[in-house]
Protein backbone atom coordinates (compact mmCIF):
# COMPACT_ATOMS: atom_id res chain seq x y z
CA UNK A 1 0.00 0.00 0.00
CA UNK A 2 2.74 2.39 1.08
CA UNK A 3 5.69 1.73 -1.15
CA UNK A 4 5.59 2.30 -5.03
CA UNK A 5 7.94 3.09 -7.61
CA UNK A 6 7.64 6.90 -6.51
CA UNK A 7 9.21 6.16 -3.03
CA UNK A 8 12.46 4.75 -4.76
CA UNK A 9 13.95 8.22 -6.02
CA UNK A 10 15.01 9.81 -3.24
CA UNK A 11 16.76 9.84 0.43
CA UNK A 12 15.01 7.11 2.37
CA UNK A 13 13.77 7.68 5.95
CA UNK A 14 12.16 4.74 7.85
CA UNK A 15 8.45 6.16 8.09
CA UNK A 16 7.92 6.09 11.47
CA UNK A 17 10.54 8.87 11.92
CA UNK A 18 8.62 11.29 9.33
CA UNK A 19 7.13 14.18 10.95
CA UNK A 20 3.51 14.69 10.87
CA UNK A 21 2.90 16.62 7.87
CA UNK A 22 5.35 14.29 5.59
CA UNK A 23 4.07 11.32 7.19
CA UNK A 24 0.45 12.18 5.71
CA UNK A 25 1.17 13.31 1.62
CA UNK A 26 0.93 8.95 2.18
CA UNK A 27 -2.05 9.00 3.13
CA UNK A 28 -3.11 11.79 1.04
CA UNK A 29 -1.42 9.75 -2.40
CA UNK A 30 -3.24 6.54 -0.82
CA UNK A 31 -6.87 8.07 -0.63
CA UNK A 32 -6.28 10.52 -3.86
CA UNK A 33 -5.46 6.94 -6.01
CA UNK A 34 -8.38 5.19 -4.10
CA UNK A 35 -10.91 7.39 -4.95
CA UNK A 36 -9.35 7.88 -9.08
CA UNK A 37 -8.99 11.10 -8.42
CA UNK A 38 -5.08 10.69 -9.49
CA UNK A 39 -3.65 7.61 -10.97
CA UNK A 40 -0.41 6.30 -9.83
CA UNK A 41 1.35 6.82 -13.54
CA UNK A 42 -0.04 10.35 -13.14
CA UNK A 43 2.20 10.70 -10.06
CA UNK A 44 5.08 8.34 -11.49
CA UNK A 45 4.71 10.73 -15.02
CA UNK A 46 5.67 13.85 -12.65
CA UNK A 47 8.52 12.01 -10.56
CA UNK A 48 10.28 11.50 -14.02
CA UNK A 49 9.15 14.82 -15.75
CA UNK A 50 10.94 16.58 -12.60
CA UNK A 51 13.83 14.48 -12.59
CA UNK A 52 14.59 15.69 -16.97
CA UNK A 53 14.50 19.11 -15.72
CA UNK A 54 17.85 20.06 -14.65
CA UNK A 55 20.29 23.15 -15.08
CA UNK A 56 21.75 21.26 -17.93
CA UNK A 57 18.89 22.46 -19.96
CA UNK A 58 19.72 26.15 -19.48
CA UNK A 59 23.64 25.51 -19.82
CA UNK A 60 23.01 24.26 -23.58
CA UNK A 61 20.76 27.18 -24.51
CA UNK A 62 23.07 30.08 -22.70
CA UNK A 63 26.18 28.38 -24.62
CA UNK A 64 24.17 27.85 -27.91
CA UNK A 65 23.39 31.45 -27.43
CA UNK A 66 26.93 32.32 -27.04
CA UNK A 67 28.34 30.59 -30.37
CA UNK A 68 25.58 32.19 -32.33
CA UNK A 69 23.82 35.42 -32.40
CA UNK A 70 20.99 34.89 -34.72
CA UNK A 71 20.04 32.12 -31.58
CA UNK A 72 20.74 34.35 -29.20
CA UNK A 73 18.54 36.82 -30.86
CA UNK A 74 15.84 34.48 -31.36
CA UNK A 75 15.96 33.30 -27.79
CA UNK A 76 15.50 36.94 -26.41
CA UNK A 77 12.60 37.54 -28.80
CA UNK A 78 10.81 33.67 -28.14
CA UNK A 79 12.25 31.99 -25.64
CA UNK A 80 9.71 29.17 -25.69
CA UNK A 81 10.24 29.08 -29.45
CA UNK A 82 13.91 28.56 -29.19
CA UNK A 83 13.91 26.38 -26.35
CA UNK A 84 11.89 24.29 -28.64
CA UNK A 85 14.59 24.63 -31.51
CA UNK A 86 16.99 22.98 -29.26
CA UNK A 87 15.17 20.25 -28.23
CA UNK A 88 13.97 21.34 -24.86
CA UNK A 89 10.29 21.06 -23.36
CA UNK A 90 9.60 24.65 -22.19
CA UNK A 91 5.65 24.39 -22.96
CA UNK A 92 4.95 24.05 -18.85
CA UNK A 93 5.94 27.74 -18.46
CA UNK A 94 3.53 30.41 -18.82
CA UNK A 95 5.43 32.92 -19.86
CA UNK A 96 9.15 33.38 -20.21
CA UNK A 97 12.05 36.29 -20.36
CA UNK A 98 15.29 35.96 -20.97
CA UNK A 99 17.62 38.59 -18.87
CA UNK A 100 20.63 39.83 -20.94
CA UNK A 101 23.40 40.22 -19.01
CA UNK A 102 26.52 42.68 -20.54
CA UNK A 103 29.52 44.54 -19.45
CA UNK A 104 27.35 46.71 -17.67
CA UNK A 105 24.19 45.36 -16.44
CA UNK A 106 23.73 42.23 -14.04
CA UNK A 107 19.72 40.93 -13.28
CA UNK A 108 19.30 38.73 -10.78
CA UNK A 109 15.64 36.66 -10.14
CA UNK A 110 14.09 36.18 -7.03
CA UNK A 111 10.45 34.97 -6.20
CA UNK A 112 9.71 37.34 -2.46
CA UNK A 113 6.54 36.17 -2.31
CA UNK A 114 6.71 32.15 -2.34
CA UNK A 115 9.52 30.28 -4.89
CA UNK A 116 8.42 30.62 -8.58
CA UNK A 117 11.47 29.61 -10.66
CA UNK A 118 11.92 28.55 -14.04
CA UNK A 119 11.23 24.95 -13.16
CA UNK A 120 10.51 23.24 -16.63
CA UNK A 121 13.81 24.94 -18.06
CA UNK A 122 16.19 24.50 -14.78
CA UNK A 123 14.15 21.94 -12.84
CA UNK A 124 13.53 22.79 -8.90
CA UNK A 125 14.89 25.73 -7.27
CA UNK A 126 17.92 25.10 -4.78
CA UNK A 127 17.06 25.40 -0.97
CA UNK A 128 18.91 28.66 -0.82
CA UNK A 129 16.83 30.51 -3.54
CA UNK A 130 13.17 29.43 -1.42
CA UNK A 131 15.05 30.14 1.92
CA UNK A 132 13.97 33.63 4.06
CA UNK A 133 16.83 35.13 3.95
CA UNK A 134 17.36 35.28 0.06
CA UNK A 135 13.69 36.46 -0.36
CA UNK A 136 14.17 39.08 2.64
CA UNK A 137 17.38 40.59 1.33
CA UNK A 138 17.85 39.87 -2.45
CA UNK A 139 15.39 42.78 -3.46
CA UNK A 140 17.15 45.37 -0.61
CA UNK A 141 20.30 43.97 -1.19
CA UNK A 142 21.21 42.53 -3.96
CA UNK A 143 25.24 43.32 -3.87
CA UNK A 144 25.53 41.61 -0.58
CA UNK A 145 23.87 38.41 -1.67
CA UNK A 146 25.81 38.33 -5.13
CA UNK A 147 29.04 39.48 -2.71
CA UNK A 148 27.80 35.98 -0.33
CA UNK A 149 28.42 33.92 -3.98
CA UNK A 150 31.52 35.36 -4.84
CA UNK A 151 30.35 38.43 -7.22
CA UNK A 152 31.58 41.92 -6.42
CA UNK A 153 30.30 44.55 -8.29
CA UNK A 154 31.67 47.99 -8.55
CA UNK A 155 29.51 51.24 -8.72
CA UNK A 156 29.15 51.62 -12.73
CA UNK A 157 27.55 48.45 -13.17
CA UNK A 158 24.12 48.15 -12.84
CA UNK A 159 22.03 45.52 -10.91
CA UNK A 160 18.74 45.06 -11.88
CA UNK A 161 16.54 42.55 -9.25
CA UNK A 162 13.53 40.97 -11.34
CA UNK A 163 10.74 39.74 -8.21
CA UNK A 164 9.14 37.15 -10.20
CA UNK A 165 5.32 37.96 -8.27
CA UNK A 166 3.56 37.06 -11.13
CA UNK A 167 3.40 34.79 -14.43
CA UNK A 168 6.19 35.24 -16.25
CA UNK A 169 9.55 33.42 -15.63
CA UNK A 170 12.65 34.73 -15.75
CA UNK A 171 16.31 33.47 -16.88
CA UNK A 172 19.73 34.93 -16.91
CA UNK A 173 21.50 34.26 -19.73
CA UNK A 174 25.49 35.75 -18.34
CA UNK A 175 28.14 36.95 -19.48
CA UNK A 176 30.02 35.08 -21.95
CA UNK A 177 33.33 34.96 -19.73
CA UNK A 178 36.26 36.44 -21.48
CA UNK A 179 39.40 34.25 -23.23
CA UNK A 180 36.71 31.37 -23.88
CA UNK A 181 36.82 32.25 -27.75
CA UNK A 182 38.19 28.83 -29.06
CA UNK A 183 36.03 26.69 -26.51
CA UNK A 184 33.61 24.19 -28.10
CA UNK A 185 29.89 24.56 -27.02
CA UNK A 186 30.21 21.65 -24.65
CA UNK A 187 33.07 23.10 -22.64
CA UNK A 188 31.21 26.29 -22.94
CA UNK A 189 28.04 25.06 -21.22
CA UNK A 190 30.18 23.49 -18.07
CA UNK A 191 31.28 26.96 -17.25
CA UNK A 192 27.37 27.95 -17.16
CA UNK A 193 26.07 27.39 -13.55
CA UNK A 194 22.56 27.43 -12.14
CA UNK A 195 23.39 30.04 -10.24
CA UNK A 196 24.54 31.87 -12.62
CA UNK A 197 21.43 31.68 -14.78
CA UNK A 198 19.43 32.65 -11.49
CA UNK A 199 22.15 35.72 -11.54
CA UNK A 200 23.67 35.84 -8.05
CA UNK A 201 27.34 35.12 -9.60
CA UNK A 202 28.66 35.10 -13.54
CA UNK A 203 29.53 32.12 -15.53
CA UNK A 204 32.58 30.21 -14.42
CA UNK A 205 35.97 31.98 -15.24
CA UNK A 206 37.40 28.46 -16.39
CA UNK A 207 36.12 24.80 -16.67
CA UNK A 208 36.42 23.13 -12.96
CA UNK A 209 38.47 20.31 -12.14
CA UNK B 1 -5.60 44.42 7.84
CA UNK B 2 -0.98 44.22 7.73
CA UNK B 3 1.20 42.41 5.69
CA UNK B 4 0.90 38.80 4.89
CA UNK B 5 3.95 36.69 6.81
CA UNK B 6 4.61 35.34 3.03
CA UNK B 7 5.58 39.19 1.67
CA UNK B 8 8.80 39.47 3.38
CA UNK B 9 10.55 41.03 0.32
CA UNK B 10 13.06 44.18 2.19
CA UNK B 11 11.99 42.60 6.00
CA UNK B 12 15.38 43.55 7.85
CA UNK B 13 17.32 41.23 9.82
CA UNK B 14 17.96 38.27 7.48
CA UNK B 15 21.50 36.98 7.89
CA UNK B 16 23.68 35.41 5.39
CA UNK B 17 22.11 32.74 3.07
CA UNK B 18 22.83 29.55 3.66
CA UNK B 19 24.11 27.66 0.44
CA UNK B 20 24.09 24.04 1.68
CA UNK B 21 21.35 21.68 -0.46
CA UNK B 22 20.03 18.79 0.78
CA UNK B 23 19.02 15.72 -1.34
CA UNK B 24 15.26 15.64 -1.40
CA UNK B 25 13.68 13.08 0.49
CA UNK B 26 11.05 10.11 -0.60
CA UNK B 27 8.49 12.07 1.00
CA UNK B 28 9.33 15.48 -0.49
CA UNK B 29 9.40 13.83 -3.64
CA UNK B 30 6.09 12.10 -3.66
CA UNK B 31 4.91 15.82 -2.20
CA UNK B 32 6.06 17.47 -4.91
CA UNK B 33 4.64 14.88 -7.72
CA UNK B 34 1.32 14.67 -5.97
CA UNK B 35 1.10 18.87 -6.04
CA UNK B 36 1.87 18.52 -9.90
CA UNK B 37 -0.12 15.87 -10.67
CA UNK B 38 -3.12 17.39 -8.86
CA UNK B 39 -2.20 20.81 -11.30
CA UNK B 40 -1.90 18.45 -14.12
CA UNK B 41 -5.84 17.42 -13.40
CA UNK B 42 -6.83 20.75 -13.35
CA UNK B 43 -7.75 19.99 -9.92
CA UNK B 44 -6.13 22.70 -8.13
CA UNK B 45 -4.37 25.65 -9.34
CA UNK B 46 -1.07 27.10 -8.35
CA UNK B 47 -2.96 30.55 -7.02
CA UNK B 48 -5.31 28.53 -4.43
CA UNK B 49 -1.99 26.68 -3.11
CA UNK B 50 -0.49 29.93 -2.60
CA UNK B 51 -3.51 31.52 -0.99
CA UNK B 52 -3.68 28.50 1.60
CA UNK B 53 -0.08 28.94 2.85
CA UNK B 54 -0.74 32.64 3.09
CA UNK B 55 -3.61 31.82 5.49
CA UNK B 56 -1.75 29.54 7.68
CA UNK B 57 -1.03 30.42 10.83
CA UNK B 58 2.91 33.07 10.78
CA UNK B 59 4.34 30.79 13.39
CA UNK B 60 3.44 27.76 11.89
CA UNK B 61 4.51 29.16 8.45
CA UNK B 62 7.94 29.98 9.77
CA UNK B 63 8.22 26.37 11.87
CA UNK B 64 7.39 24.19 8.39
CA UNK B 65 9.65 23.03 6.05
CA UNK B 66 9.35 24.28 2.52
CA UNK B 67 7.29 20.82 1.57
CA UNK B 68 5.48 20.15 4.81
CA UNK B 69 4.07 23.73 4.08
CA UNK B 70 3.03 22.31 0.47
CA UNK B 71 1.91 19.28 1.87
CA UNK B 72 -0.19 21.00 4.41
CA UNK B 73 -1.46 23.19 1.37
CA UNK B 74 -2.16 20.42 -0.71
CA UNK B 75 -4.79 18.89 2.26
CA UNK B 76 -6.47 22.36 2.97
CA UNK B 77 -7.25 22.84 -0.46
CA UNK B 78 -8.52 19.35 -1.14
CA UNK B 79 -10.74 19.69 1.80
CA UNK B 80 -11.99 22.82 0.86
CA UNK B 81 -13.45 20.81 -2.47
CA UNK B 82 -14.66 18.26 -0.64
CA UNK B 83 -12.31 15.70 -1.95
CA UNK B 84 -11.13 14.39 1.03
CA UNK B 85 -11.97 15.01 4.41
CA UNK B 86 -9.75 15.64 6.93
CA UNK B 87 -10.91 12.16 9.58
CA UNK B 88 -10.21 9.95 6.29
CA UNK B 89 -6.82 11.39 6.35
CA UNK B 90 -6.52 11.18 9.80
CA UNK B 91 -8.03 7.58 9.70
CA UNK B 92 -5.66 6.60 7.01
CA UNK B 93 -2.70 7.71 8.63
CA UNK B 94 -3.45 5.92 11.39
CA UNK B 95 -3.57 2.84 9.67
CA UNK B 96 -0.17 3.74 7.92
CA UNK B 97 1.52 4.40 11.65
CA UNK B 98 0.16 1.00 12.59
CA UNK B 99 2.23 -0.85 10.02
CA UNK B 100 5.34 1.50 10.04
CA UNK B 101 5.84 0.50 13.93
CA UNK B 102 6.04 3.27 16.78
CA UNK B 103 8.62 5.92 16.41
CA UNK C 1 4.53 37.31 -25.65
CA UNK C 2 1.89 40.09 -27.05
CA UNK C 3 1.60 43.46 -25.92
CA UNK C 4 -1.94 44.11 -25.77
CA UNK C 5 -3.64 47.66 -25.05
CA UNK C 6 -3.97 48.15 -21.99
CA UNK C 7 -3.93 51.61 -20.15
CA UNK C 8 -0.73 52.11 -20.06
CA UNK C 9 2.69 51.99 -22.26
CA UNK C 10 6.57 51.95 -21.81
CA UNK C 11 7.69 54.82 -20.44
CA UNK C 12 4.85 55.85 -18.20
CA UNK C 13 4.83 57.04 -14.50
CA UNK C 14 3.36 54.93 -12.40
CA UNK C 15 2.46 54.82 -8.44
CA UNK C 16 1.29 51.30 -7.05
CA UNK C 17 -1.40 52.20 -4.99
CA UNK C 18 -1.06 52.32 -1.65
CA UNK C 19 -3.86 50.27 -0.33
CA UNK C 20 -4.27 47.22 1.93
CA UNK C 21 -6.95 44.56 0.71
CA UNK C 22 -7.70 41.20 2.04
CA UNK C 23 -7.22 38.28 0.39
CA UNK C 24 -4.58 36.57 -2.16
CA UNK C 25 -2.24 39.57 -3.13
CA UNK C 26 0.68 39.19 -5.72
CA UNK C 27 1.88 43.34 -4.95
CA UNK C 28 4.74 43.01 -2.59
CA UNK C 29 4.20 45.37 0.45
CA UNK C 30 7.84 47.19 -0.11
CA UNK C 31 6.41 48.75 -3.51
CA UNK C 32 2.97 49.70 -2.01
CA UNK C 33 2.68 53.48 -2.88
CA UNK C 34 6.26 53.71 -4.48
CA UNK C 35 6.96 55.20 -7.66
CA UNK C 36 8.66 53.81 -11.21
CA UNK C 37 7.80 53.39 -15.05
CA UNK C 38 6.36 51.28 -17.11
CA UNK C 39 9.26 49.25 -18.60
CA UNK C 40 7.26 46.44 -21.10
CA UNK C 41 3.53 45.62 -21.15
CA UNK C 42 3.18 41.77 -21.06
CA UNK C 43 -0.21 41.59 -21.90
CA UNK C 44 -3.12 40.21 -20.04
CA UNK C 45 -3.77 37.14 -17.60
CA UNK C 46 -6.56 35.94 -15.25
CA UNK C 47 -6.45 37.62 -12.10
CA UNK C 48 -4.94 35.61 -9.60
CA UNK C 49 -6.62 37.40 -7.20
CA UNK C 50 -9.75 35.68 -8.37
CA UNK C 51 -8.00 32.15 -9.05
CA UNK C 52 -7.13 31.73 -5.63
CA UNK C 53 -10.36 31.09 -4.44
CA UNK C 54 -11.47 29.11 -7.04
CA UNK C 55 -12.75 31.30 -9.36
CA UNK C 56 -12.84 32.18 -12.91
CA UNK C 57 -9.86 34.63 -12.65
CA UNK C 58 -11.83 36.93 -15.37
CA UNK C 59 -11.96 39.71 -16.26
CA UNK C 60 -8.08 39.20 -17.91
CA UNK C 61 -6.16 42.25 -16.36
CA UNK C 62 -3.28 43.86 -17.99
CA UNK C 63 0.25 42.79 -16.24
CA UNK C 64 3.34 44.82 -16.51
CA UNK C 65 6.68 44.91 -16.23
CA UNK C 66 7.69 47.97 -13.94
CA UNK C 67 10.76 49.12 -12.90
CA UNK C 68 11.89 51.31 -9.83
CA UNK C 69 15.43 53.09 -8.42
CA UNK C 70 16.50 51.16 -5.66
CA UNK C 71 16.66 54.64 -4.15
CA UNK C 72 13.17 55.59 -4.78
CA UNK C 73 12.14 52.61 -3.14
CA UNK C 74 14.40 52.24 -0.03
CA UNK C 75 15.73 55.67 0.15
CA UNK C 76 19.37 54.45 -0.33
CA UNK C 77 20.94 51.85 -2.47
CA UNK C 78 24.63 50.92 -2.99
CA UNK C 79 24.69 50.88 -6.68
CA UNK C 80 23.78 54.69 -8.01
CA UNK C 81 21.96 53.11 -11.20
CA UNK C 82 20.40 50.04 -9.62
CA UNK C 83 16.55 48.71 -9.86
CA UNK C 84 14.30 46.63 -8.75
CA UNK C 85 11.74 45.31 -11.35
CA UNK C 86 8.37 43.51 -10.66
CA UNK C 87 5.73 42.33 -12.59
CA UNK C 88 2.43 44.63 -11.37
CA UNK C 89 -1.27 44.08 -12.66
CA UNK C 90 -2.84 47.45 -14.13
CA UNK C 91 -5.82 47.36 -11.36
CA UNK C 92 -2.36 48.29 -8.97
CA UNK C 93 -1.34 51.10 -10.53
CA UNK C 94 -1.91 54.66 -11.01
CA UNK C 95 -0.58 57.34 -13.66
CA UNK C 96 1.56 59.71 -12.43
CA UNK C 97 3.33 62.88 -13.67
Amino acid sequence: MSDTPADAHGHEHPKHELSHYAKRIYAIRDLLVEKGVLTEKDIQCQVEYQEARAPANGSKLVAHAWVDSAFKARLIADPKAACAEMGIDAAAVNEFMVLENTEKVRHMVVCTLCSCYPRPILGRPPDWYKSFNYRQRAVVDPRGVMREFGLDLPDDVEVRVHDSTADIRYLVLPLRPKGTESHSEADLAKLVTRDSMIGVTDALPAIPE
Amino acid sequence: MARGHHDIGGLPGAGAIDQSEHQLSDWEILADAVNQALGARGIKRTDEMRRAREEMDSETYRDMTYYERWIASIETILIEKKILTKDEIDRRLGEFEKEWGEP
Amino acid sequence: MNSQAGKFKPGDRVTVKLEDRPGHIRTPWYIRGKTGWIERVYGDFLNPESLAYGRDGLPKRTLYLVAFNQADVWGRTAGPTDKVLVDIYEHWLDRTQ
